[in-house]
This record gives C-alpha cells, structure tokens and sequence, in this order.
C-alpha cells in the first residue's frame, strides 16, 4: 500500500563534470512505496542522477533526502538504499551466500541476523540452491537476482535499479520484469529505476519521469504520458512504432479550430488544449494504433490514403501510408490488412491527437 | 516506516532548512589527512625515482675539483659541457681513447637490422600461426614460449660453438642473428595475439577471394599491423639498446655496443676516475631509449603490458 | 589425400616459419639439449665427449662461489620481487585516487624502466659511493657521524642491488598493476561502497583477488628478470665485494669465458634451468586443468 510520505525528494540538484554539466537544477519527489522509472535516452543523464541518490556521486547544488532525512553529505551506506547494477557487479571470487552477506558482515551484524536475512531473501528470490556458488556457474538472469538479493538483505526502504534487466535476453527480461513487479508488491518499497527501455517503463512504472539532456520533461503515470505527452520530445520517445508527426497550422475557422496541411483539413472541436491557442505553424501528432481503416461514418475526420507498405508482426499489422505527401503508419488487428497498393479510407476523433508548438514542441 | 514517523522527522528536518541550515550542495571537501598523505608519498616516491639521475645531470656538468668538494647536490656553479664532449670522443678503455662515439655507431649497426629482421620473422610467424597452423605448429610455438623463459645461460654456449662454426661467431651477423633469435619468442607472442584478434571473417573472405598465403599476408594482414609493430619497434629498439650480455659475448671486440664501451670506461681500473665524463657517458649510454620513451609515451606502457600477457 | 596433406602442411606457411623452427628446434631443443650434455663431459674451453658422469655437478656443489651465488639468487630474488610487489602495488593504488598529475607521476615511476640495466648499475654505484654519493653529501652538510656505503660491505652489498633493482622495476609493476585495478568493473567499486564496506577491505577482500591475472603477470616478469640478472650486478658491484654479490648468471658466463671451464658451466646452466622448468611444468599443469574445468 502505498503511503503518502514523500520517500526520496531532490531539490534544485545540479551537477557537472567539470565544465560538462549534466543535471541541471532537478527537483523530483518520490512518495513511499512509490515505483518511479527514470526513462530517456542513453547519456541523458539517468545513471547519473540515480548514482546521486546513492550518494555515488558529489552533487555540485542543491539537497537530497530521503525519508525526511537530509543525506547530501551522507556515505551511501548510511542512505538506507540497496542499489543493483547493470553488470551484476558481483564479487566474482565469492559465493552467493558471502555475496549476500558480506556487507552485513561488514556492518558487523550478528551471525543469526546475517542467516535469518540470507534465508528470506534467498525464499524471496528462490536463489537457495544457487547459495553456495560462484558468480561464474551463474546464468545471467541467476546473477541478476542475486544482484537484487544483496539489495534485498539489506533490509532498506529504497531500492535503485540501473538498467538491471539490459545485460539479459529479450525472454529473460520479460520474466525478470514481472518477478520485479511482483517483488515490489510484496515488499512495498520504495523503488527507483532507471532504464532506456519504454516497454520496461510503462509496465513497471507508478510513475515515469522522461529524461532529456539532464532535464526531467515529464512526471506522470505511464498512461498520462503515453496519452498526454507534455512535448514532442517525448510523444516520439514513447511509443512504437513512432507516433504520426505533422507539420502545418492552426488556423481558427469561425468559433472552431481546425489544423490544415497540404488541401487537408482536420476539425479540432474534440480536442482538449492546454490554453486558448494561436494561429500559427502547429505540430499534429497521432498515434498509430489510434487510427481506423474503411470505418466509415462515426469519425471527426477520415481521409483516404494510399498503402505503401504493409508489415505483418503476427497480433497486428503496421500499415505505411501517405496521406496527401506525408508519411503516416496505422496499426491495426491482423484481420483488417488491406492489400498493398490499395487506396484505404481511414477514420480518427482528434480528441487523442496531441498538437505541439512548432518552435517549442510544447503541447498546444 | 510509517507515515507517523516521517511527520515527526520532517519539521525538525523543515526548520533547520527553513534556518539556512543542513548539507546543501556540494559536500565541502575537507582536504583530509589521507589526501595529504597519498599525496606525500606520491611525492616521496617521485624524488626516491629523480633524484639519482639529477645527481647524474649536476655532476656531469662540473669540473673535477668542484665534485671533489663534494657539495652532491648543488647545482654546477660553473657549467661545462666539456666532461660530456670528453664523454663522446676521448674517453679511455684501456689504451684506446676513443671515447664513446664508437660504440654508438657499433649500437646503431646492431639495433637496426636487428629490429628489422626480428620483426619481419615474427609477424610471419604470429600470422602463420594464427591462420594456416600447420600440424606440429602450436608445439613450436609452445616451445618457443618455453624460450622466452630460459635463462640466457644455458643457449649462449651452444650458440657460441654454432656461430664459430660457421664463422660468424664475434662478428656483425653473429650479433643480429643472437638478437633475432632472443626477440622471437616475445615479438611472436605479441603478433599471435594480435592476429587473433582480427576477425576471422577477414582471412575467409580472402581466401574466398582467391589470394594466397604471402598476398594475404602482404595485403591484408601487413597494412593492420601498424599498431603492433609500432609497439614491437619501441619494444625491440629499446631492448637491444639497452642489451649488454648479448652484446659483449656475440659482437667481438671491434662492433661492442654502447653498453659495453660504457662499462668499459667506467669500469675501467687505471687512472684517476673521472666521474663527469663517466656520468656524461652513462646519460649519453641512455639517452636513445629514454627518447624513445618520452617521445613514445602511452605505446611505451602498452608495449610493456603486451609484452607481458605471457601465456 | 593430396588434398588433405596440403592443408596439414600449407607449404608456404612451413617456407614462412622457417626461422621459428629453426629458433625453437635447433636453440631452445637442441641447443638446451647440448648444454646439458656437455655438463656431463670434462669439456674445458672447447667441448668435448669424453663423459665423466655427475663429476662437474659435484664440483660445482663443493665450489663455495656456486653456494654464495644461489645463496645470493634466492636472497635477491625474494627481497626484490616481495619489496618490488609491495611497492609497486601501493604506487598502482595511490596512483588510482583520480591524483592530479598522473601522467607525470607515471612517466617519473616507469622511465628508469627505458634505461639499461647497465645504467642503472652505475647510477646506483654512484649514489651509494662513500665517497662521492649520499655519505659523502651528508657528511658535507654537517651530518659527520652519518655512514652510509652499503656497496664497500660484503654483508650489505646485496641490499643495495635490490634497492637498485627496485629503482629499475617497481614502476613496471604499477604499471601492470594499475592496468588491472582500472579493468576492475566500476559498478563493483560502488556495489562495496552502498554495501558499507571500507576502502581498504574493498581492496583486500574484493580488488586484489579480482586481480590474480595481473599479479601473476607482474610476478612472472619479475622472476624472469632475477633469474637472467647480470647486467646489474657486473656495472655495480661486478660480484664483489669478493665474491659477495655473485649471481648464477655471472658464475656460468666467468666459467664459460674466464675460467674455461665449459663443463661445470653447463653443470651450473643446467641447473639454473631446473627451477624454471619445474615452476612451467607446474604452470602448464594448473594452465591445462584449468582448461579442462572450463571446457568440461
Ligand atoms: N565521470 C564522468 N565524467 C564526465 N562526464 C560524464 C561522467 N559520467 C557521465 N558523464 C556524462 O554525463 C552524461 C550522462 O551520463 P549517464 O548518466 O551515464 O547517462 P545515462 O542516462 O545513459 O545513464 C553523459 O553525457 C556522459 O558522457
Ligand atoms: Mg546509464
């Protein structure tokens, strides 16, 4: 159950290497129990951030707490946090078990309390035949949950994640995921993760916070995201294949907005701005699977469009059209394929569209 | 855990912020005892490393009658390169005062074809060995590892009766043929690995290409190995460089390199010593290498690390 | 047939490593094969067949210069590589710490490495001179009573080779060891440091056992270099004082060249040999099981 106390925040944190910086004045709040996932594109400074958190790193500006406890200054130890690596970053010439137990050993826990620990984690984990093993006789995804059992003895409030999942298979990962799901509903921790990959994101996530050029662009629930992205940075970060994106203006026809490119004309009565827009030079985004074939009547707006490539991907089907001269995909179940060449009529409400600023890219 | 424990924690924590107070920004780095220290014996060590070749540099530029003051670490108080020129062209071995000059030329004709000819061998070799091994060629090389662990006593006489019998022993050849020798087992090592790093899809699409074993070799493999033998270069000039055994049983009197005449002069029991042109000698004696490391920096530790992944 | 002997024996490929064959056959087989035969033989300044049996190597145990230069080799060779290891290792982990300047702190411990052994035998002579060197300087500032000369006393000279030997390798081994330290996954470095485990252990307990390879590698090096040392020992001290400082390497070239004593020259060749082929046949079989662990 998720609390409402705040569990990490960061305030106004900054930071560069040298002249480099790359985060620039960051404020994030992370509620209890929260599952926040920092996503964005590699090098945009997600690993950095999360390393900041550890304590990892010396911030340049700014304060980090977490429990209400100010730990800027604090040894990462002493944060309460349990970290996992992309690389494992197992002791390679210990067993599983002194893994597990060597920073408790360290901190000079009694042996019962170090054993109790291993056992849950190990139950937890279903590592207990694995416990007297190198890291080496370890397949990936068995050294990734040991990496996380290292966390999980440490008996913290906060787990950070650093692309734990990247080093492994597209199967293993899928599985990973979900037992990391289940172990975050168990636990109730408080969990930050970082990844570059949206799949990941949106299913885990209570919260995503998209990242760009050490800049957070977006704080909010998968769905908020994937629906209402605040910019064109991230519309086209999430979603695969690519959200649609073109270019034209906004023109005001009577009392009513329309976006027009080429001869086209799409009516915005549906759509929900932000605040009372301007004419001008306008971004129209649409979603592929947002899009209908042959539906006829019932739409705001249908057009009709020539197919240039059909894609079959098993569930569905990605169909490349051009409507007027721009380039535009449309997913749809696998029983509705058209036939390449064909000329389709398709159908959408304007009121899933996201339009941004064409300078800006800010949502309109 | 609770959310009644945050609440109780948060206003302290809200007033001490709200004051100005609590870690903000950068932790202060306070310049502990520990950097103070690492530093110390950074610096300790460096001076340990310096100061016997500053000796060196000073003495070498003073007169006689100042070192006799004994004031070791002083600056010359009246600089003279003349114990350094003496060094070069007068120095004494014996009844032959030639100074240095001869032994510099001598180390030049030994270090050049030797190079030369120990790397052409072992780029053959380490490419042979990696993409045409024939049968029994992997117990050469393990043989030839072997060598590259032997010490130089147990070969040096049979390679002495082998030369002399067939007249090479104390002569030019003799020299470059002993250094080819012992530079084999190293430089083959370092190729080998080196060509095994090359995709293997290279040498197949060759083949498939219909070049032979010199064409590929020459074409392909050579043109890649910049790299490589530019650590061999530095690796082998320095080592015969710097050889001294080698040197004093192969070459014979007249082709002794630098090394040998330098220890000949210094070493030398008749006279007064005069140790400015003794040191002058000794920096001149290394100063080719020390260039080459200088000059060649990071492929120099490279070389080193290379040469070292033994086995 | 033809075909599957042409691959067996690419001709130009035998052609090609002509040379190798010849180096690893005809020197380290039978050239290592002659060396020790002739230890057999009563061979004088040329060799001869005429065997005597065990006779050189009993010779040779009775010789007290043969005693004081193993004597001598094994001193040497524990106290340089231990002090050369130790040092070496501290210099690779202060030089770790993100220092200022480290490419000059590196160039400055590395570059008596580029020099001659030759070089540094002399250098060192210099130094410990009583006097010209340190004595000499200290007594000058004052300091009278101040003795220091190391190389004049039989019991001390050897200390002075190591210390000398020090100068000439240490920074080799930092190099290959701080080539280690930095090949260690970084995400190990921060796993120990949320774990609350200090530096120090990290490094005793994680860092250096993570670090065998290098180890092993900087110790190889090294054993090399003390088994074939004799450059050193003939620019400083050429074995003296008296035969304080004499070395296997140097007792084997004085029998073979000085003395003409091939025989009991091989004898005492051979016999440098040996523990280096016990440690490579001890090696291979470590190499060997650990290869069939690996593939099994
Ligand atoms: N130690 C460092 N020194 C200088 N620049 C760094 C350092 N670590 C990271 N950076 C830079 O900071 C940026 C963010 O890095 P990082 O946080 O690792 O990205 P990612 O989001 O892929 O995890 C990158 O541009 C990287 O080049
Ligand atoms: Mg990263």
């Amino acid at each position: 159950m998720a609390q409402n106390g705040t569990s990490v925040s960061i305030q106004d944190l900054s930071l560069s290497f040298g002249a480099i910086s790359v985060l620039h004045t960051l404020n994030l709040d992370v509620a209890e129990g929260e599952f926040i996932v920092l996503l964005g594109p590699s090098g945009c400074g997600k690993s950095t951030l999360l390393n900041c958190i550890a304590g990892l790193l010396d911030i340049s500006e700014g304060r980090i707490f977490i429990k209400g406890k100010n730990v800027t200054w604090e040894e990462p130890k002493d944060r309460g946090i349990g970290m996992v690596f992309q690389s494992y970053a197992l002791y390679p010439q210990m067993t599983v078990e002194r893994n597990l137990s060597f920073g408790l050993r360290v901190a000079g826990l009694p042996k019962e309390e170090i054993d109790k620990r291993i056992a849950r984690a190990a139950e937890i984990l279903q590592i207990e035949p694995l416990l007297q093993r190198k890291p080496s006789a370890l397949s990936g995804g068995q050294r990734q949950r040991v990496a996380i059992g290292r966390a999980l003895v440490r008996d913290v409030d906060v787990f950070l994640f650093d692309e734990p999942l990247s080093n492994l298979d597209a199967k293993l990962r899928a599985e990973l995921r979900v037992e990391i799901k289940l172990l975050h509903r168990k636990l109730q921790n408080t969990m930050i993760y970082v990844t570059h990959d949206q799949i990941e994101a949106m299913t885990l996530a209570d919260r995503i916070a998209v990242m760009k050029g050490g800049v957070i662009q977006q704080l909010d629930a998968p769905q908020t995201i994937y629906n209402r992205p605040v910019n064109r940075f991230v519309a086209g970060f999430l979603g695969s294949p690519a959200m649609n994106f073109i270019d034209g203006r906004l023109e005001k026809v009577g009392s009513d907005w329309q976006f027009a490119f080429e001869d086209v004309r799409i009516p915005l009565a549906t759509y929900a701005f932000e605040k009372e827009p301007t004419p001008g030079p306008a971004v129209f985004g649409m979603r592929p699977e947002h899009v209908a074939f042959n539906s006829g009547a019932g739409w705001p707006f249908t057009a009709t469009a020539n197919v240039e490539v059909v894609e079959p991907m098993g569930s569905d089907t990605l169909v490349w059209l051009k409507l007027g001269k721009q380039n535009f995909t449309v997913r749809v179940t696998s029983e509705r394929t058209p036939n390449n060449t064909d000329t389709v009529s398709i159908g959408f409400d304007p009121m899933r569209a996201s339009l941004f600023d064409a300078q800006t890219g800010n949502r309109l | 855990m609770t959310a009644g424990q945050i609440t109780a924690i948060q206003p302290v924590q809200e007033a001490q912020d709200q004051a100005g107070v609590g870690p903000i920004g950068p932790k202060p780095r306070r310049i502990s005892a520990g950097r103070i220290g690492l530093y110390a014996f950074l610096v300790v060590a460096a001076l340990f490393f310096l100061i016997p070749v500053y000796i060196m540099i000073v003495t070498s530029l003073k007169g006689m009658p100042e070192i006799r003051l004994g004031h070791l670490f002083n600056l010359p108080s009246e600089p003279t390169f003349q114990p350094w020129a003496d060094a070069w062209l007068h120095a004494c071995t014996g009844r032959d005062c030639n100074g240095l000059s001869p032994g510099f030329y001598n180390s030049v004709k030994i270090t050049l074809p030797s190079v030369v000819i120990s790397i052409i061998c072992a780029s053959i070799n380490g490419y042979a060995l990696t993409f045409w091994p024939y049968k029994g060629a992997n117990l050469l090389f393990g043989l030839l590892v072997f060598g590259a662990f032997v010490p130089y006593q147990v070969v040096i006489y049979p390679l002495i009766i082998g030369l002399s019998s067939v007249g090479l022993f104390a002569s030019l050849p003799g020299i470059i043929i002993v250094h080819t020798i012992f530079g084999m087992p190293i430089l083959t090592l370092l190729f080998r690995n080196f060509y095994a790093a090359i995709p293997v899809e290279l040498f197949k699409a060759a083949r498939v290409d219909g070049a032979g074993f010199w064409r590929i070799f020459l074409h392909i493999m050579l043109p890649m190995s910049v790299p490589i033998t530019v650590v061999a270069v530095i690796l082998q000039v320095t080592g015969i460089w710097n050889d001294f055994l080698f040197g004093i049983v192969f070459a014979g009197r007249p082709n002794w390199p630098m090394t040998v005449q330098l220890n000949n002069i210094v070493n030398t029991t008749t006279g007064v010593r005069e140790y400015n042109v003794n040191m002058a000698a000794t920096i001149l004696t290394a100063a080719v290498p020390l260039i080459i490391y200088f000059v060649s920096g990071r492929w120099f530790v490279r070389g080193i690390a290379a040469g070292a992944v033994k086995g | 047939m033809q075909k599957s002997w042409r691959r067996r024996f690419h001709l130009p490929a035998v052609i090609g490593t002509i040379p190798m064959i010849l180096v690893a056959v005809g020197v380290f087989v039978i050239g290592i094969g002659f060396s020790v035969l002739w230890s057999f033989t009563s061979s004088k300044l040329f060799p001869t067949y005429d065997f005597v049996g065990l006779a050189q190597y009993r010779r040779l145990w009775a010789d007290s210069r043969w005693l004081v230069s193993v004597n001598n080799i094994w001193f040497f060779g524990l106290m340089s590589i231990t002090c050369n290891m130790v040092f070496g290792y501290l210099l690779a982990v202060f030089m770790d710490q993100r220092i200022r300047q480290e490419d000059l702190f590196r160039s400055i411990f590395l570059y008596p490495f580029a020099m001659s052994l030759i070089v540094t035998g002399l250098v060192w002579q210099w130094v410990l001179d009583p006097n010209l060197g340190l004595q000499a300087a200290l007594r000058n500032l004052g300091w009278s009573s101040f003795s220091f000369a190391p190389l004049v006393d039989a019991d001390t000279a050897l200390y002075a080779l190591v210390v000398a030997g020090i100068w000439q390798g240490s920074g080799v081994t930092m190099a290959i060891l701080l080539a280690g330290l930095r090949g260690v996954d970084e995400e190990i470095w921060k796993a120990a440091r949320v774990d609350g485990i200090p530096t120090w252990r990290t490094h005793m307990s994680i860092v250096a056992p993570m670090m065998k390879g290098a180890f092993a590698t900087a110790f190889v090096l090294q054993c090399v270099g003390v088994v074939r040392v004799y450059d050193l020992v003939i620019a400083m001290t050429g074995g003296g004082p008296g035969i304080s400082t004499s070395m296997p390497a140097v007792y084997v070239i004085q029998l073979i060249t000085v003395r003409q004593n091939v025989g009991q020259g091989m004898a005492a060749a051979t016999m440098m040999l040996l523990p280096v082929l016990v440690v490579l046949a001890f090696g291979g079989i470590l190499l060997w099981r650990r290869n069939r662990e690996a593939s099994a």
